[in-house]
């Protein structure tokens, strides 16, 4: 007798990313061929978050082989399917298991062995690329709300704050402000009205950590908001999201629909007093409404603009309720904690850094995409070893992290672990996550320039010396580019850099002269070779 | 800004080598040098006018002048040549007035983003029936595309703001500088625009 | 009434709780220089003059909304500040397009007036001559965005004090504006009670009565307080 062939069930990444190579089009496909045949029954298609290397999509995965084939088209569908049933048909007359013995036509099968995979440690992600987001049943498959549960029914909210207080969490957005600390002290703001708010206003050029995760597992991010509220005493949530992540909007409005559905989102949660709803806010697109003042203003439906602190949005946030501000990052982060315990967690990482973090991999390297590693991990192993460093004939320059509030580490220092202290002494930030990979090509002084522009862009245009500021600055770094900068031109801008850092009411314009310091720093030659030549000047004067 | 002393090198009896620029501006700072009054024939005394709209007749900007104040800011060819001359033949440059500082009024046609639309406004869209658009190579020197301050062309070694500066602040400016000093360029007195 | 002591510039001050440091400041007779600032207004910390540097506090910070603490060090002036306002008033200067000799507000006018306490003989930046508008739609008034520094001020009296709010800011960055309205020339827009205060409290030539001309525009800001105290008198609260 044989063994009944094993379920199949075939994992289609819908995540933007793989959405513009044609998953879309290779999920229809796959199904209308496994509808045509009357396999339904026996073949899951599944729509899941996303599944890793971007770069090679789109991506499709085939459980139970743990297959992951990459560059897969729509014209495949059939292919597959068939090779499918063929080898049920070998396995149904001998019942021997068979490897999978298919590759897409323009595509090919990717060795899960290899260090993009391998040296993986998937906390936030652990469910991202398994589930299907747009349904509740799978996240609750795999414990989704099971924590929230045990902390309203077994938990005090002091232990809560304790247990994530414990693991050292710190805040994803960048900042590393740590995160068991805030959620104390909203915690003893006084008041029966509290907010918390999720901040996906994710807007670095080459990010898209939390998009991914929103994509992907939009009830990880829910629950870890609704256990933050139970432990700092809040019942209204926010999520302050991009108006351009379409899809994480959608996923994430189901989600919220389904868990209002399943009681696990709205009042008198687990038979308790507890209640927490969410709702959505979509940002217009302004970059500093990633900073939580201009985020509290805009979810109030004022000018996106940021306040002085204090008071700090833990003391006066939206609608002048003590309010809770977390990263999409930090928020997912909750979840593994409260189930595995805070010791757990603080054993992963580095002593000031715990935990993993989410990577957004891009640029002038050959494995791109979206990967989690421990804090403490090495440049050189996420961009040599996981990212399979520069394509062909180039060579890695530097690795820009933290966007345009951060800078760039140079090839000689790739050896530093990621975390927050040593990325810091480099210049730059850990960020959210955003890293873009350039070979040696690339011209550093227009990167400082491409940054700069961004933040002149996106200044709010509140405070003088980030209004003003960030316009004089891309203006001298133009002026460098045209090769008609002075040496007093380069001590100018090396001056306003100072002053705009220093001055800027708010973190846009203290970390907009970032990348142009950090690559002073490391490629201070770049700048100089651009000088005007003082016999050119001299020859110019002469009457 | 360090202060760069006054020497008299260059000039033949002692005096040191003054001169007056006048690029685009309404020569109304040159008005208030006049309004230095019985003060010029003591200036007189100690300096030598080597070139000046309002005082020299040469026509030629000579070698080695010590002190330079040049008014207006930098709007035609003509201006960006002679300045370039002016500074390469000048120990000591000033931006003498808020045109050269700041462009100032002649700047403010920087704002129309070029010297046609300068030139279309004023001679076709305000014009009568005739209007021509200026055109003569060689006699009529060409528009900049903007009108720019001093410094921002040359390197320039002191500023002396005002529209126009008073004959007393110019006199405050000049006085130290005959002394060998720097002037003390602060307060109200000395460096408001306007 | 509490009070706290602290230092600044070396001098001991004891200001009550609550107080900021431009007001302790200002009660020793240290100047601080300010322009968004305006006695009356609600606080923004927009123009960043005033940033002071404190004693164990690693960032510079706006005295016009730090309030006073315990044993504060403060040191409102250094070689670093000084360079700082004075790039700030640069900036201003070369944002927007401040023709002084043809200004109403020459001669009466804040930006000058920090121009010369903050040494700028020149701007050190390039002028950006931008190419802006001026709004002559109102009957009484009008707004000259050449003039404007986006203190907010106008924003902040109109909203504040005159209850109408009828100014606000568009865009963002350098394109950032004043508007009246939803971006309505200012005449059209009926909230407007033509009361004059945003004229009044305007720290340039940007807002100014229709008929002045150079050196005529001679509102005084300061003239708020008066007005606000006289309101409070009127409603019986202690002034």
């Amino acid at each position: 007798m044989t063994a009944p062939p094993a379920p199949l069930c075939l994992r289609c990444c819908t995540s933007a990313g793989c959405l513009a190579s044609g998953a879309a089009e290779l999920r229809q496909a796959l199904q209308r061929a496994v509808s045509c045949l009357e396999l339904v029954d026996r073949i899951e298609i599944r729509g899941v978050g996303c599944l890793g290397p971007c770069s090679q999509g789109a991506l499709l995965a085939v459980d139970p082989d743990g297959a992951l084939f990459a560059g897969v088209r729509a014209e495949d569908a059939t292919g597959l399917i068939a090779a499918l049933v063929r080898r049920w048909e070998l396995e149904a007359i001998d019942g021997q298991r068979r490897p999978l013995a298919w590759t897409p036509g323009r595509g090919e099968r990717l060795d899960t062995s290899r260090p993009f995979f391998a040296r993986q440690r998937r906390v936030v992600l652990e469910n991202c690329g398994l589930i299907d987001p747009e349904r509740i049943e799978a996240a609750i498959e795999r414990g989704a709300y099971d924590q929230l549960r045990r902390a309203v029914q077994e938990l005090t909210p002091m232990q809560v704050v304790e247990t994530i207080y414990r693991s050292g969490l710190r805040g994803r957005g960048g900042a590393g402000y740590p995160t068991g600390l805030k959620w104390s002290t909203v915690a003893k703001m006084p008041g029966d009205h509290k907010v918390v708010v999720c901040n996906a206003d994710e807007g670095d050029p080459g990010a898209f950590m939390d998009r991914s995760v929103l994509e992907g597992d939009p009830h990880r991010v829910l629950e870890g908001m609704a256990i933050a509220a139970f432990a700092v005493g809040a019942s209204r949530g926010f999520i302050y999201i991009r108006a351009e992540y379409t899809l994480a909007i959608e996923n994430l409005r189901g989600a919220i629909e389904q868990a209002q559905r399943h009681r696990l989102l709205g009042q008198r949660l687990f038979d308790s007093s507890f209640e927490f709803t969410v709702e959505l806010r979509v940002g217009a697109g302004a970059y500093v409404c990633g900073e939580e003042t201009a985020l509290i203003h805009s979810i109030e439906g004022k000018r996106g603009t940021p306040r002085p602190r204090p008071p700090y949005p833990a003391e006066q946030g939206v609608g002048g309720l003590p309010t809770l501000i977390n990263n999409v990052e930090t928020f997912a982060n909750v979840v593994p904690i409260l189930r595995e315990g805070s010791d757990w967690y603080a054993a992963i990482g580095t002593t000031s850094s715990k935990g993993t973090k989410v990577f957004s991999l891009t640029g002038n390297v050959r494995w791109g995409g979206l990967l989690e590693v421990p804090m403490g991990t090495s440049l050189a192993t996420i961009v040599q070893e996981m990212g399979g460093g520069a394509p062909e004939g180039s060579t890695i320059k530097a690795v820009q992290t933290g966007g345009p509030s951060g800078g760039c580490v140079p090839a000689s220092e790739l050896n530093t672990a990621v975390d927050y202290a040593s990325l810091q002494e480099l210049g730059t930030i850990m960020g959210s996550g955003g890293m873009v990979v350039m070979d040696h090509s690339t011209n550093m002084v227009a990167l400082a320039a491409f940054f700069m522009e961004f933040c002149r862009d996106e200044s709010c245009g509140k405070c003088v010396p980030c209004r003003a500021g960030t316009v004089q600055l891309h203006g001298l770094l133009q002026k460098h580019l045209a090769g008609d900068a002075t040496a007093a031109d380069l001590a100018q801008l090396e001056a306003l850099c100072h002053m705009v850092k220093d001055t800027s009411l708010c973190g846009l314009g203290q970390s907009a002269p970032k990348p142009v310091l950090s690559t002073l720093r490391f490629f201070r030659e770049e700048y100089v070779a651009l000088l005007k030549p003082v016999a050119a000047r001299a020859t110019e004067a002469a009457p | 800004m360090s202060s760069p002393s006054v020497s008299t090198t260059g000039s033949i009896n002692g005096k040191l080598r003054l001169a007056t620029v006048w690029l685009a501006g309404c020569s109304g700072c040159h008005m208030s040098f006049l309004d230095l009054d019985e003060w010029l024939i003591e200036l007189a005394d100690c300096m030598d006018m080597v070139f000046s709209p309002v005082a020299s007749d040469s026509k030629e900007y000579p070698q080695d002048v010590d002190l330079c104040l040049v008014e207006g800011g930098v709007a035609n060819s003509d201006n960006l040549a002679l300045i370039l001359q002016v500074r390469a033949r000048t120990r000591l440059l000033v931006s003498f007035g808020d045109c050269a500082l700041s462009a100032n009024v002649p700047g403010m046609r920087n704002m129309l983003g070029g010297a046609e639309p300068v030139l279309r406004r004023g001679y076709l869209e305000l014009a009568d029936d005739s209007g021509v658009m200026p055109h003569a190579p060689g006699i009529v020197p060409e528009l900049l595309p903007q009108v720019l301050p001093l410094h921002e062309v040359v390197p320039v070694d002191f500023y002396l703001p005002g529209c126009p500066p008073s004959a007393a602040r110019i006199r405050a400016f000049l006085e130290p500088l005959l002394r060998g000093e720097a002037p003390l360029m602060e307060g109200a007195e000395m460096i408001r625009f306007g | 009434m509490s009070v706290s002591t602290l230092t600044i510039d070396g001098q001991a001050v004891a200001m009550a709780v609550g107080a900021t440091l431009l007001e302790a400041a200002r009660e020793v007779g240290i100047a601080i220089p300010t322009l968004c600032h305006l006695e009356g207004l609600s606080p923004v910390a927009a123009c960043r003059l005033c940033l002071v540097e404190i004693e164990g506090s690693g960032k510079l910070q706006p005295a016009c909304i730090t309030p006073v603490l315990e044993g504060m060090v403060v040191r409102t002036d250094s070689p670093t500040l000084r360079d700082y306002r004075r790039t700030v008033i640069e900036l201003l200067f070369t944002e927007g397009n401040h023709v002084c000799a043809v200004c109403v507000a020459n001669g009466h006018c804040e930006l000058q007036d920090r121009a010369v306490e903050v040494g700028m003989d020149h701007s050190r930046l390039p002028y950006r001559f931008p190419d802006r508008a001026v709004d002559l739609s109102h009957q009484r008034f009008g707004l000259d965005h050449n003039r404007c520094i986006l203190c907010t001020r106008c924003v902040r009296v109109c909203d504040e004090v005159e209850g109408a709010h009828v100014w606000d800011v568009a865009w963002r960055g350098e394109h950032c504006r004043i508007i009246a309205g939803l971006d309505q020339p200012w005449g059209a827009v009926d909230a407007c009670t033509d009361c004059g205060k945003c004229v009044m409290v305007c720290p340039t030539g940007a807002l100014f009565p229709k008929g002045d001309t150079v050196e005529e525009k001679h509102e005084d800001p300061s003239q708020l307080v008066a007005l606000l105290r006289a309101r409070q008198a009127r409603q019986g609260a202690p002034p």
